[in-house]
């Protein structure tokens, strides 16, 4: 039941990111052209809109769904492996036009061969995994 | 209005609050909103773990990781197939300039580029980059900076975390290389 959960929130977002057509290369393309309010739109009031949220699950010491207290730590620390990391999977994103998200969702539309994407992803993290003792982070 | 909302496309200010339901319903059943982590989780359900330590956890903890993943896909089932979105879409006018210098019209038909993503496409060098080259570093960029779009620029910003904003600049400086220095070779090749 608890899986189930997490399945009817995904559909949710594979929703969402279609109808909003976040999961279009050519959105992503045209987002970094700088051409189009249309993504940063997006991203701003999501952020905005879950700022408020983690503000009043915070403030309001809201349990969860199970009667466990919500808790929102520090999840990250550090610098190079963020920025690093960062414009990599930069480079990634505007190749595919998709971020992690949109790529199963893609693969639901029908656009199978981004399963080779995703293929090449898990070989990607399979690699970072092998060398992350030689990264600097 | 029911039929603008299942057939789309919705508005920026429709998307973007939607997105901030989902980060909430996810706190709600106590996960936290990432989708990049089903990348190393889905390594160790290949088996990584027996021989990469960073692989070598008990991914059947993880497992709401991937039927988040399932809803994604089957989210894409539900907006790409039953209710496709209505096309054409409407771009930036100068982006479709430049899409037309590259003869990429399949905008006007659907939500992939399927210039570029296509079986045909894989076995060329450009579809090799595209596809191939991209989801590597998609991934490989994704574990470095332990968190992708969803984990770094809305969870990690709405917590005010600094190293998301690192990496959320880091996600632009590459986006913006691929596509202002790097696009146009490709799509000569």
């Amino acid at each position: 039941m608890k899986n189930l959960r997490l399945v009817i929130i995904g559909i949710a977002f594979g929703f969402i990111l279609t109808k909003g057509e976040v999961i279009s290369w050519y959105r992503i393309f045209e987002m970094f052209r700088v051409e189009s309010f249309h993504m940063y739109g997006i991203i701003g009031s999501a952020v905005a809109v879950s700022l408020i949220f983690n503000q009043w699950m915070k403030r309001s010491k809201m349990k969860d769904i199970d009667g466990k207290p919500i808790d929102i730590p520090t999840f990250y620390s550090g610098f190079t492996r963020y920025l690093i990391g960062g414009i990599l999977f930069g480079l990634g994103w505007a190749l595919t036009g998709a971020c992690p998200g949109p790529l199963y969702t893609l693969v639901g539309t029908g656009a199978l061969v981004f399963i080779v994407v995703i293929a090449s992803a898990l070989i990607g993290s399979l690699v970072y995994g092998a060398i992350r003792t030689k990264l600097p982070h | 209005m029911l039929h603008d909302f299942l057939y789309g496309p919705w508005s920026w200010y429709v998307t973007g609050p939607a997105i901030g339901l989902v980060y909430f319903a996810l706190y709600f059943v106590g996960k936290r909103f990432g989708v990049s982590g089903t990348m190393k989780a889905g390594c160790t359900m290949l088996g990584a773990g027996k021989k990469i330590d960073y692989f070598d956890f008990e991914w059947k903890k993880e497992i709401w990781n991937m039927m988040f993943a399932v809803g994604l896909v089957l989210g894409g089932v539900l907006g790409g197939i039953v209710f496709p979105n209505t096309m054409p879409m409407e771009l930036a006018e100068p982006t479709i300039q430049v899409l037309e210098g590259y003869g990429l019209t399949s905008y006007n038909d659907g939500i992939v580029a399927t210039e570029i993503f296509s079986w045909e496409s894989l076995f060329t060098l450009k579809g090799f980059i595209f596809i191939v080259v991209g989801g590597f570093f998609v991934g490989f960029g994704s574990r470095y900076a332990d968190g992708c779009t969803s984990g770094h620029a809305i969870t990690g910003l709405a917590n005010l975390e600094l190293p998301s904003l690192v990496a959320v600049i880091g996600f632009f400086i590459g986006g913006l290389f691929v596509t202002h220095v790097l696009m146009d070779y490709i799509m000569n090749l």
